[in-house]
């Protein structure tokens, strides 16, 4: 007996949620329940008084998978808005990484030099370590991760993406 | 706390948040609670002791397991159109909830479902009688709420009712730590978070799309309405105006389980039920249609069969409140957010003066596939040609009964199909099934709901043996409250619709689907109270039906059917609309896997 799967594509989501206790459980429960997938998420409190919180939701899938999210997620009470930024338009994309290295002599050298094209910043230093932040679209991340991977790469720690339109329009 | 809920309405004597919850569900109009009590709740149900004696007090209604709290809460819900409110403890009392409260959810039944909990500072701790019931109830709720402050709980209770009642109904569990129903709250906090982008249902629908819908139905050579719960949940007025609108267009119309009554049974262009076990005349109107207006109901897989070959030559208008519900399994040409009234007034206005089409050629394809009589069953069992027919059984009850317009509740299972193809509705709120879950155990507690919601109709729980098991407690439920509900069993000593499977897909091997072990529900039913009686064949049937309804108490008919009778017509899982097994056909076989891996 097979089992089919259909060709998915990215998109990223950015849904604004009642600050509420269980609301992410709310959202990553529904993803499970339903099969989606969820390659990234972030969630923080963005309002003055602490009512309203920004989840960006990096997911794949089917066209008609996508839509089926969204119109879940916008059935949950505690969720205002889900906007999709993939096909909302142009929009910026973010993620923050720290990367910890560990190396000396010559690895140590270009993995400096590597971290200045990617304007990558170290954050801390030791004799033989370095922890650098970089900031940038996922992908840029991507390839410098797989730079310092030949550099002697200890670590890693990714924020997951946060996205928003570009223009002068909101979410 | 001396002050009772009633005379306190000003808020002037403070009270504890048990009196507030008590207080809240009195303002909320709330009839009847139904429950058990427990540790965690024992401050709420001394509130509900104080309130017995005041004026248009809430009745507590106590059951004999929590399960039949929530069902019978569901069947007052469905018979009445009101909310059904439940009250049970922490632990075991809120798990032995969660069925009802996922048949609630699966079938879109607005309940308030108020669980105890431990206290605060206990929770997390692994407490007597702590069960993390916002977790488990998290993905079968419309919404739940821990409430961690007294000052919240009014707050809470309303929005809670708002919300099981508005938009696409369904149950909503609040869980009240019992430190919070002791504490007396210096004030009453609104929700921190209100306000419509937080919670606003689209009901109504955007005129542009109402003129394209009355274009593509007034264009249509072939239209067909299928109706789904959705327009018994909307109200009576739905149901009105469903007739109105297909009075002036002349489309035929079919309905999901859930649906029946929405559209008169006896109506010329009824045809039916449709899917799994609905008509020929159904199930083929739905492949040949040309139009085809879906109105509040979900494309579930049982109506559907197999989905590619689903309705292919059609355009597709789907009218839901949930906008999650379009395009979920079958992509449409237009789907319409709004609720099931509001569109067909809608529909009906911009449809004006207009004059339908002549469906003279639609009409007679279909009455082509009517005379097909696909509910003509065999008149004798092959095995038991001595035992009465189940269908029959159905068919001289509705005879017999639909005069006084019955309520018909069923458990799950074979009988519970008898009962959609065979009793006719005329009227919505009569027919209260469990249809998306399929839960065994839901009749015999929804017809105690639905007979106190209606005090003079004529309840009856069309039940199979094995299902009627299930919850068989409630019984004593139905005992207590004098409450005169039926209960008409189609004993055909097996899990009759599993026994088929059984037969289709692996070859009649029965693997546990005998009913060993039988009660003699006669005498069963006399123990708690109830009047028993057997039907044993064809001479007993009216006979026995007439006792049961002479009897103005509870009655249970041990009705003795066929054992081998199945419920045809029937598409098996993964066939199409036009691949309908019929009386007749051969039944024992076996599936390959993939057909089998269907439910
Ligand atoms: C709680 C629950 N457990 C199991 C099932 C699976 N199931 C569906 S129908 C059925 C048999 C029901 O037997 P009975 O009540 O005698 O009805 P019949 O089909 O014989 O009319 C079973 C076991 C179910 N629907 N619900
Ligand atoms: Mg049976």
């Amino acid at each position: 007996m097979k089992i089919t799967e259909a060709a998915s594509e990215r998109h990223v989501l950015a849904v604004m949620v009642d600050n509420e206790p269980g609301i992410l459980a709310k959202i990553t429960g529904l993803f499970t329940a339903r099969g989606y997938n969820i390659d990234s998420l972030t969630v923080a409190d963005i309002s003055e008084d602490h009512a309203v919180s920004r989840i960006t939701i990096v997911t794949n899938g089917p066209p008609q998978v996508i839509d089926q999210i969204e119109a879940q997620l916008e059935r949950l009470v505690p969720v205002h808005k889900v906007t999709d930024l993939t096909t909302a338009g142009p929009h910026v994309e973010r993620e923050l990484a720290l990367i910890k290295v560990t190396g000396t002599g010559e690895k140590r050298v270009e993995a400096l030099r590597l971290a200045d094209i990617f304007r990558a910043r170290p954050v801390d230093t030791t004799t033989e370590s370095f922890i650098f932040e970089i900031t940038g679209p996922p992908d840029k991340v991507d390839s410098f991760i797989a730079l310092m991977r030949e550099l002697g790469l200890v670590e890693v720690g990714r924020t997951g993406i946060v996205g928003m339109i570009r223009g002068a329009e909101g979410a | 706390m001396s002050a009772s809920p009633h005379s306190a309405s000003t808020q002037s004597a403070p009270l504890s948040g048990a009196a507030i919850l008590v207080q809240c569900l009195v303002e909320q109009g709330v009839e009847f609670v139904f429950g058990y009590p427990g540790g965690a709740v024992l401050p709420i149900y001394d509130e509900l002791f104080g309130d017995a004696k005041g004026p248009g007090h809430i009745r507590h209604i106590l059951v004999r397991h929590e399960a039949g709290a929530i069902h019978a809460a569901e069947g007052y819900a469905r018979a009445t159109g009101k909310p059904g409110v439940a009250l049970v403890t922490s632990g075991p009392g809120a798990t032995n909830a969660i069925t009802g409260i996922a048949d609630a959810w699966m079938d879109s039944i607005p309940l308030v479902v108020i669980t105890g909990q431990v206290p605060t500072a206990l929770i997390g701790t692994d407490a007597f009688q702590e069960a993390d019931t916002i977790g488990i109830t998290r993905h079968c709720t419309k919404h739940n709420y821990l409430v961690k402050d007294p000052a919240d709980l009014a707050a809470t209770i309303k929005e809670a009712f708002l919300i099981a009642t508005t938009g696409r109904p369904g149950p909503v569990v609040i869980d009240i730590p019992k430190d919070v129903q002791i504490a007396v709250p210096s004030q009453r906090r609104a929700l921190a978070r209100a306000g419509a982008h937080r919670y606003a249902p689209q009901t109504v629908a955007p005129p542009e799309q109402i003129v394209e819908a009355v274009e593509l139905i007034a264009n249509a050579q072939a239209p067909i309405f299928y109706t789904g719960g959705g327009v018994i949940n909307s109200g009576p007025e739905a149901s009105r105006l469903l007739r109105q609108l297909q009075d002036i267009t002349g489309a035929p119309v079919t309905s999901t389980l859930m649906g029946l009554g929405a559209f008169p049974s006896q109506h010329p262009d009824w045809l039916g039920m449709l899917g799994m076990h609905g008509t020929y005349e159904a199930n083929m109107a739905m492949n040949k249609a040309d139009v085809m207006v879906c109105i509040g109901a979900r494309f579930d897989d049982r109506v559907t069969g197999r989905l590619d070959a689903f309705s292919p030559g059609s355009k597709k208008i789907h009218i839901d409140i949930d906008r999650s519900s379009i395009n979920k399994t079958v992509p449409v040409d237009m789907g319409i957010v709004g609720d099931c009234g509001t569109v067909l007034a809608q529909l009906i206005e911009a449809w004006g003066n207009r004059q339908a089409q002549d469906l003279g050629e639609w009409k007679a394809r279909i009455a082509g596939w009517r005379a097909r009589e696909c509910l003509a069953y065999p008149e004798r069992s092959a095995k038991h040609p001595g035992m009465i027919m189940p269908q029959k059984a159905v068919e001289r009850l509705y005879a017999l009964t639909h005069q006084r317009s019955p309520i018909i509740t069923t458990e799950v299972g074979q009988h519970q199909m008898w009962a959609a193809q065979y009793f006719g509705f005329e009227d919505p709120n009569k027919w209260l099934t469990s249809g998306g879950l399929g839960t065994m155990g839901y009749g015999l507690p929804a017809a105690i709901g639905a007979q106190l919601g209606h005090p003079d109709a004529l309840v009856i729980d069309i039940a199979g043996e094995a299902s009627i098991q299930m919850n068989i407690q409630e019984l004593g439920t139905a005992s207590q409250y004098r409450l005169p509900v039926k209960v008409f069993i189609l004993n055909n000593e097996y899990m009759g619709m599993v026994r088929q499977w059984q037969e289709l897909t692996y070859e009649s091997r029965y693997s546990n689907s005998y009913s060993d072990s039988l009660p003699d529900f006669v005498r069963l039913a006399e123990a708690y109270g109830w009047k028993g009686i057997r039907i044993h064949d064809e001479s007993e049937l009216d006979e026995g039906i007439a006792a049961m309804l002479a009897h103005d108490g509870p009655v249970m008919v041990d009705c003795l059917v066929a054992q081998d009778a199945n419920c045809l017509p029937m598409i098996p899982s993964g066939a199409a609309h036009t691949e309908m097994m019929l009386y007749g056909d051969t039944v024992e076989g076996t599936m390959d896997d993939e057909a089998k891996a269907l439910v």
